[in-house]
This record gives structure tokens, sequence and C-alpha cells, in this order.
């Protein structure tokens, strides 16, 4: 009862947000296609967050892990789009275990600043290899790039339409990983962990393997959302591995509600939103998300969702 | 190594030196204030490099207030811009961090807010150039094969001097023995009739105007910059972490010894390279060696 | 959804709210005014201008110039007898960014321009989208990938000439009276990349040398780490820095070198936007600079130049009228407003009236051949290359002297010709 739901609930949302398409702006379409590719990343970021409680400051470098690999693979080897996309998640795949092997062996404060450090350690790393990765330039992705065939269907992601469908069909599939993770008993040993580690230890569960499954499963939705942002976008740049990247997830997932599934969604589509219409009137544009993160903090700590599941909704995952 | 080099090793190796201890200069007097907090309150404060920042930023505005000698306006901002940014801080920690119970991790989402929440306005309000204040002094140390300049070899002596007296008040004076009883054991402490919430406070605004000072300092140097926090910032981290979390003469250690390498592999090889190596590095202290390269095992 | 659906569904009353809808705006004035003179609404011009990051003191000034240069042309009867409308966004400097506000200008403004970036990273990442969102993109760069042919159709550098065309035509001067043996200082970006790569090339081909290359990233803010590797024999220091820190770079070299320096030659970017007036500057007196429109009024100036600066609101030493030591970035700013005019003289031979004419703007664009010194272009004469998409004008180098900037020497155009490297920009789809 619960579980159908539950499912019914994501699909109603997926459904929306296709059906949107074909009421909104052009602006809007475009505004929203870029939502929902780091609502992805928002999505993975929050299964680490959220649920295993373990709080990243350097997510950024799995989101440049996937958009670098990708890109790259594009413009040194000219990989098509589905090689490029896989070549962008294995990146990311790999980057996350070998950072999850020695990051986990800290948690707190001392998770978030070992995160932060190795993030910054790979964004100057970016801006030394400048001869291949472009440095402070980034580098614009060619323009074979930018389409694919499969089953003998084209399909160009310069094409704004093709695009949307394209975000909103990756934004299922996280959507979809997130409930098999949440919904199954390897989600409940997450929150069990997150909610008390020592005890969920003496209860017999390997939390170090439970902790990196979580932490490469998060990497690597991330880092697909990198890779599909650099392909449909055609640009990747150091930017993007930056530590505002690592803040700005952390922001979305805080404000829709960390731990639950639907929350880094809203949260992505919110702060989007308020932050491209607060670049509309000043430069300083970022002084909203300073004043989010501490109102949140000080007064919303649950965020969205959160608050609508302790008030309304116990049911939502 | 590069090849071309211009100046032969001894020199190439004194000047990379001297950059190193300029550096390693405004280096602890920063670090020392983020060590301090953390040492006293247990909380990680991510908007340290933006009080570093403030007082780069109020320096260039009160000795633009100040017409005539350049020396007077620098007299003038080194004391007036860590008071103000002193103020600010204490008002942050009433305001945000007090009503977080110094929760660490809560604590440094907010401070990040409050990262962003300064640079910003800084933004608004100052401007994105990048202005200079003028030296007090200016002279230029011919050295055989290159000219240094003067103001920052005084820079070096007087971060020494101001490191010796935050020893003095932390060593010799009763401000520094309460903060020190906090630090070893905050209940205790409270037992013992220590207004703990005070001495926060006190801290908190103390560690933000030793980076104001640093920055004041450094100003004349580099020029007063919205964006220049972040790189103090992360130095700071470093040097805090490797030296031992809260330890202050582990900090110090750590500053020069960071600072020198920083400077002499920036010489030698790259500035990004050297910022690559202390940052991984500091990622594997953590991990590996909790309590840092200097500190004792926790107790 | 058919349209015999659609009025199935919709009920007399929701049919009656919709008319009343209808015709309150068509009772508007705005409204009406806009209805009966089509012809009358604004041409907008998408201007993506740094405001803020390493390039905010060029954004700053090239939005005054546009500003100013908008209201001029407005006053006059804008362009096909519509006003101009100026947007701008901020790009933060930001290659990403520059990407983003490119789509905001093609999909939420509907401009149909987009002019004035000035960075070379932030052209090169934005120009592949221009390119693929068909819509004209003319810089106000130096860099030379859009006269190699690295862009598309719709990128267009019409009012300022490129680094490589700059550099070749300096370096014979060079050569002649500096040295030979040259050390070039660079920002590691694009940009710094065209003054490595080409000045090394057209001071080999003068039969000199390249004795050092050192590159610093632009967002550096402490330079004297950089300076040992000036290998002891350079003749010239050849220096280019951009970014906030420039003043501190001028300074610490100053620092290092003391009164034994070699020669320096400067692009005028290590200095643009600084007081020369600055304290320890003192001992630039007597180096030269590249300068692309000379900052301080010179003997002989031109009534355009007098008329330019007074409109742009810029005094004869280069400085603010309200601030004299709010100093331009006069060797750059120019371009903005030559190429608002070139944008002006295309729009009228096509005689422009929407977006759906951008294919006759660019042809019409594309059948200038130059440009003589103007009003319209104060900088001074220029020739245009349509197969580049790139304009060649003279260059000035300057000699400091008593705390200002003289001429002392004015290349010619054909200095700076050079074989076209790349495809015929012409020949690519519209």
């Amino acid at each position: 009862m619960t579980a159908a739901r539950v499912v019914g609930l994501h699909v109603l949302v997926l459904a929306l947000l296709f059906a949107a398409q074909f009421v909104v702006s052009d602006y809007d379409q475009l505004t929203l296609t870029r939502m929902m590719v780091l609502a992805v990343y928002a999505v993975g970021y929050n299964l680490l967050f959220g649920y295993a409680g373990l709080l990243s400051l350097g997510h950024a470098l799995f989101f440049g892990a996937g958009l670098y690999g990708a890109g790259l693979a594009a413009y040194h080897f000219e990989a098509g789009v589905p090689l490029a996309f896989v070549a962008g998640l294995a990146a990311s795949l790999l980057v996350s275990l070998l950072i999850g092997l020695i990051a986990l062996r800290t948690r707190g404060v001392s998770f978030m600043i070992v995160t932060m450090m190795f993030a910054q350690a790979g964004f100057l790393a970016l801006l030394y290899f400048s001869r291949w990765t472009g440095g402070d330039q980034g580098l614009p992705l060619p323009a074979a790039a930018r389409s694919f065939t499969v089953a003998g269907l084209t399909i160009d992601l310069a094409d704004a339409g093709t695009r949307y469908n394209v975000a909103v069909a990756l934004l299922a599939v996280a959507i979809g990983i997130g409930l098999l993770v949440v919904m199954r008993p390897g989600g409940r040993v997450l929150v069990a962990i997150r909610e008390n580690e020592e005890r969920t230890r003496m209860l017999g569960y390997d939390v170090f393997a439970h902790k990196l499954k979580a932490f490469v499963i998060s990497g690597g939705l991330s880092g697909a959302a990198g890779a599909a942002y650099g392909l449909m976008f055609a640009y990747i740049g150091a930017t993007f591995a930056s530590i505002q990247y690592s803040i700005e997830v952390l922001l979305f997932t805080l404000l829709g509600g960390a731990g639950t599934l639907l929350g880094p969604v809203l949260g992505t589509i919110l702060m989007f939103y308020l932050i491209d219409k607060a670049s509309e009137v000043t430069s300083a544009y970022l002084l909203v998300v300073g004043f989010v993160l501490v109102g949140l903090i000080l007064w919303f700590p649950k965020g969205i969702l959160g608050t609508v599941r302790d008030r309304w909704a116990r049911w939502l995952p | 190594m590069r090849r071309h080099a211009s100046l032969d090793f001894g020199p190439f190796l004194f000047l990379a030196t001297l950059e190193g201890l300029v550096q390693a200069a405004v280096l602890t007097l920063t670090a020392l204030g983020l060590s301090l907090v953390f040492g006293v309150m247990r909380v990680v404060n991510v908007a340290h490099g933006e009080f570093f920042m403030l007082g780069a930023v109020l320096a260039w505005w009160v000795s633009s207030l100040v017409a005539g000698s350049p020396a007077l306006g620098f007299l003038l901002a080194l004391v007036a811009s860590p008071l103000v940014v002193g103020a600010i801080a204490l008002a942050s920690e009433r305001l945000i961090l007090r009503r977080l119970n110094y929760h660490p991790e809560s604590t440094i989402v907010a401070t990040i807010g409050l990262l962003y929440i300064i640079q910003q306005t800084t933004l608004i309000l100052y401007g994105p150039d990048a202005r200079s204040v003028e030296a007090p002094f200016y002279f230029r140390v011919e050295f055989p094969d290159f000219g240094y300049s003067g103001y920052k070899l005084v820079v070096i002596a007087a971060s020494a001097l101001l490191l010796l007296g935050t020893w003095f008040v932390m060593r010799r004076t009763r401000l520094g023995l309460v903060m020190r009883a906090t630090q070893y054991d905050s209940e205790t402490a409270q037992a013992f009739g220590i207004p703990v919430g005070r001495v926060y406070a006190q801290v908190f605004a103390l560690g933000a105007m030793l980076a104001a000072v640093a920055a004041v300092l450094v100003v004349p140097i580099q020029q007063a910059h919205y964006l220049m926090g972040l790189d103090p910032l992360l130095l700071s981290f470093i040097v805090v972490i490797i030296g031992g979390l809260g330890s202050l003469g582990g900090t110090v250690l750590a500053a020069v010894l960071i600072g020198l390498s920083d400077g002499i592999l920036s010489v030698f090889f790259s500035p990004t390279l050297a910022k690559i190596v202390s940052t991984l590095l500091v990622a594997l202290v953590l991990v590996f060696r909790p309590e840092g390269l200097f500190g004792k095992r926790a107790r | 959804m058919t349209d015999g659906v659609n009025q199935a569904r919709v009920s007399r009353r929701t049919a009656l709210k919709g008319l009343g809808i209808g015709a309150a705006m068509a009772a508007a004035p705005g409204f009406v005014r806009y209805a009966q003179a089509q012809s009358s609404a604004p041409i907008r011009l998408g201007a993506p201008f740094h405001r803020t990051g390493i390039g905010a003191s060029y954004g700053r000034w090239y939005e005054q110039v546009a500003t100013a240069c908008v209201n001029l042309i407005n006053s006059e009867g804008g362009i096909n007898g519509r006003p101009i409308e100026l947007i701008v966004e901020d790009d933060g400097t930001d290659p990403q960014r520059g990407t983003e506000v490119i789509e905001k200008f093609a999909a939420e403004h509907k401009v149909d321009v987009v002019f004035g970036h000035l960075f070379s990273h932030v052209v090169a990442a934005t120009a592949p989208r221009a390119g693929e969102l068909k819509i004209p993109y003319l810089v106000c760069s130096e860099g030379h990938q859009t006269a190699a042919g690295a862009f598309n159709r719709y990128t267009f550098q019409p009012g300022i000439t490129d680094v490589k065309a700059q550099v070749i035509s300096m370096a014979p001067w060079i050569s002649q009276n500096l040295g030979r043996k040259v050390t070039i200082i660079f920002p590691d970006y694009a940009f710094g990349h065209d003054h490595r790569d080409y000045f090394s090339q057209a001071i080999e081909a003068q039969g000199g040398e390249v004795s050092a290359l050192i590159p610093i990233p632009p967002t550096e803010t402490s330079f004297t780490r950089y300076f040992p590797q000036i290998p002891s024999d350079t003749e010239v220091i050849y220096h280019v820095m951009v970014g906030p820190g420039v003043l501190t770079f001028v300074k610490e070299l100053g620092e290092h070198l003391g009164s034994r320096r070699p020669e320096l030659f400067g692009f005028i970017d290590s200095i643009e936007a600084v007081d020369l007036a600055s304290p320890q500057l003192e001992f630039l007196e007597g180096t030269y600079f590249w300068e692309g429109h000379p900052r301080y009024a010179q003997p002989g100036q031109s009534e355009f130049d007098r008329f330019y600066r007074a409109t742009v609101g810029v005094d004869e030493n280069g400085a603010s009228v309200d601030d004299p030591r709010d100093v331009s970035t006069y060797a750059h700013m120019f371009s903005v407003w030559e190429t608002l005019f070139v944008i002006k003289q295309a729009m009228e031979m096509a005689d422009y009236q929407g977006p759906e004419q951008k294919a006759a703007f660019i042809e019409a664009l594309e059948s200038i051949e130059s440009w003589p010194e103007s009003r319209e272009h104060p900088q001074g004469e220029k020739i245009f290359n349509a197969a580049m998409h790139q304009c060649f004008g003279h260059q000035y180098i300057s000699r400091v002297e008593g705390g200002r900037l003289n001429v002392v020497h004015t290349t010619a155009i054909e200095d700076g010709l050079y074989e076209q490297e790349g495809p015929d920009y012409r020949e690519m789809p519209l």
C-alpha cells in the first residue's frame, strides 16, 4: 500500500515535469532542463548526506569527474555521446571509490574538511593540467559530440526539446535508483548508521562497506549529472569543480529536505530559480545563498519536505 | 627545475626563503585565529577568510579617509580595522553560533552562509575592483642579485611581535587563563564560575581580529579585493590541521613549515602545484594522523 | 489537442473573462502604441559585460561606453527609426557563466545581437554556443581565435585588432629599438597564449630570440616568486598581465629589478585602469607600452577622439571626468563604441526590422571592407577582412615620460596583416 503510494507520487512528479514542456516559455524550458540535471546531482548527494548522515563538502569533485571524464573523451578522443557518458560515469565511480576508501576513515567535522580538501586539490589539478583540461578557459565540445543515434533514432542534444526530455529521463533513472537504495533493507542500514553508528556495528553490520557503497552510488550519480551537463550544454570548465558547486548541492538538499527523496529535486528547482532571479537584480546574487543557508540551519533544519513529512506525511521516503 | 634561471641556486633559494617567511608570517597570525576558535569552542569557522578580507577592505576605507601621510592612515587602520571586524564577529557569534549551541556540523554550514553574506555584502558596498593601500613607508633593499621590498621584511618582524603578544595574553593574563580553562574542559570551567558563553564570544571575536590584523599588514603588498578571503582560509585550514587542531604551538610551527615550503615550491616549481601538494597533505594528515603532525594523541 | 476540443471545453464564463482581459490589454496605453507602430519596437542588444570577476575594471568601463553610445544613437533617431534597448547581464568573467548568459539572451530576452565580450577565455567558451543558437555575436576582445577561423559564421571581431596582428606589427620596432633577447611574462590562458605564440614567432622572424617564457595564472595576487625565472642576459622584458593584481604585478616587478633593469615593453593591460601616478611606479619612467588607443590626449588629437572622450565622460588624461584617480580602460574600450556603430551600419544596410533578417544583417556586415577615421571610429581607420571576420587597425607604442604616456611610434595597418589561416567564414551555412 505504502509502496504503491510512494511509487505513484514519484511517477506523478516526473509526469508533471514531462508535461511542463508543453506550457512553459523557451527560457523556462531551458532553466528546467538545467534544474533537472542538477537535481540528479542533488539526489546523489542526498543519498550520502540525507540517508547515511555523511556531510560532504567536496561533491563537486565527483560532478567534475563526470563532466571532465565525458568532456575529455569527447574532445580529445572524439567519443560519441553514449561512450563519453559512460567514460564520465566510470571516472566518477573510480574517483569516488578511491576518495571513499580514504575519507570514510574519518567522520563528522574531519570528514567535511577531508572531502573539501580533496575536492580543492582536484579543482587545482584541473587548472594545473591546463594543456589537457583547458584550465581556466575550459573546453567547448565539438558539434560531433552533440548528437547520436540509438536504434535508428537520432537524438540531437542541441535541440532544446530533445535535451529537455533527456533530462527528464535521467532524473527518472536517478529517482528510480534512489527509491531502490532507500526502500530496500540496505537503505534502512544507512539510516541506522546515521542515527547510531556504534549500535549498527554491534548489530553485526559491516558499517564501512555500507558507507562505501552509499559513497560510490552518490559519487556515481553526481558524476552522471556532471557528464550529462557537459554533453547537453557543450562546455566543460573548472568552475563546475569549484567549492561553490559543492556548497550549492548541499544548499539544494537542505532546502528541499535532507533525507527525503524528492526534497533535493524541489530544493534544486526553488534555489536555482531564486539565484537566477537574484542575478537579474544584482551581481551579488550569491547573497541569497548565504541568507538561505543561515536561515535554514537556524530555523528550518529539516527543509521543506522534511517538515512536511514530520507533520503530515510520515510515509514519504 | 626550470632552465634559464637567472639567479644562481644560492640567491634563488634566498629569495624563495624570504617569500616563504612573509607568507609564513601572515599565515601564522591568520591560522592562529582559526586555531584559537577551534581549540576553545570546538567549532570550525569557515567564514574566517572573510574576516581576513574585511580587515583588508576596512584598511583601505580607513586609510582613504585620512589625508596626508600614508603612515598615519595605515596606523589608524591597524587599530580600527580589527576592532570593527571583532565587533562584526561578536555579532555573528551572538546571532548565529550561540543559537546553534555550537553544534559542530551545523556551525560549519552556518559559517559557510556567513561567508557568502560577508563576501557579497562587500561586493555591493565596496565593488569588484582591487584597491591598493599605500605602505606606511617604502624602501627597497638591494641584495647583490635582486631587490626586495623593505616593507615585506617589516611584516615578518611585526608578525613575530604580535605573536609574542598573543602568547603573553594566553599564558600570563587572566583572560588567557580563562580561555585555556574553557578549552581544557568547558563543563568544569562552568562549574568553577567561568562565564563560558562570554568566553566563547570573546574568543570568536579575538580569532577574527587576528585575521584582520594579518590582513592590514598584508594589504599594502596585495591590494584589497572582495574575493581575497578564500586562499587564507584554505591555507589556515592546512596549517591548523597539520599543526594539530587547537594546538597553538603546533599551529605556529606548521605555519612556518607550510609558508616556507609553499614559498620555496612556488619559486622552484609552480604555485598551483605547491597548493595541490599541501592540500593533499592535509587530507592525508586528517585521515592517518588526525591529531596533526605536531599534536599529541587525544586524551 | 485540437481547436475543436479546446472550444468545446471553454465555458461561456471563461470565454467572457478571456475577452475581458483582451479588451483591457488593448485599452492599456502601452499596448495600443505598440500595436499601432510595430516598427518602433526597440532593437534589443544583449551585452554580457564583466561586472565582476577578474575583468571587472574593464567591464565597468565597457558598460559606461556602451550606455553613452546607445544614448547618443537613440538621441539621433536610433537604428532604422527604432530605439536601441541595451540589456546588460553580468558574466562574472567566467566562461561557464558566459555560456549560460548567451542562452539567456537567446531564450528569455530574445535579443537581436549580442556584443561586448572581452576576456578571450569567456569568448572561446561562448562563441560555439552563439553559432549553435544562431545569434550574431560581436566580440570586443583581442583574442586571435576569431581571425584564426576557430569559430563560426555568427562570431565577429569588428572593433579591435587581434593580438597576432598587434604583435607582428610591433615586433620590428621592438627588435630595432629595444633589443633582441626577450623574456615574455604573460597570463596563463588563451589571451596570454596568443602573446606567447605570436610574439615569439614575430620576434624570431626579426632575428631575435625568446630567452624565457613565464606564464602566470590570471588570478594570481603575488608575483615576486615568478621573477627569478628572468634570465640575466635578457635585453627586453615583454610583459602583459590582467586581473585584479596588475598593480601589485608592476610594483613587484619594479622592486625586483631596481635601476639595473633591462628594457621594458609592456602591453598597457599590465597597467590598464591603474593611475600612472601611483606610488612605486616611478621605475616605469622611460619604459614602453603598447596602447590600442592612446590614454593621454596626444598633440594633434583628432576632433573625433575629442568628441568620443567628452561623450563617454573621460578627460584628457584618460580618467573619469568625475574623479581624476578613476582611470579608464581607454586602450580597449573604444572597441565597444566602434562595434555599436558597426551594428548600426550593417542594420541600416540590411534595412533590419527583426530577428528574421539576421541573415541579411550578417551578409551586410560581411560586405563591409573598411572604415575611415571618423566620429564612429575614433581610434582610427580600419580595414575589415570579411573572410576572417576580423578588423585591422593602427597600433600605438608609447613611452612613459614625466608620468604620462607619449606616443613614439604608430604602426601602419599593413604591418600587421597576415595570411588567412582558417576557413572562409562566408562559406559556412547561415
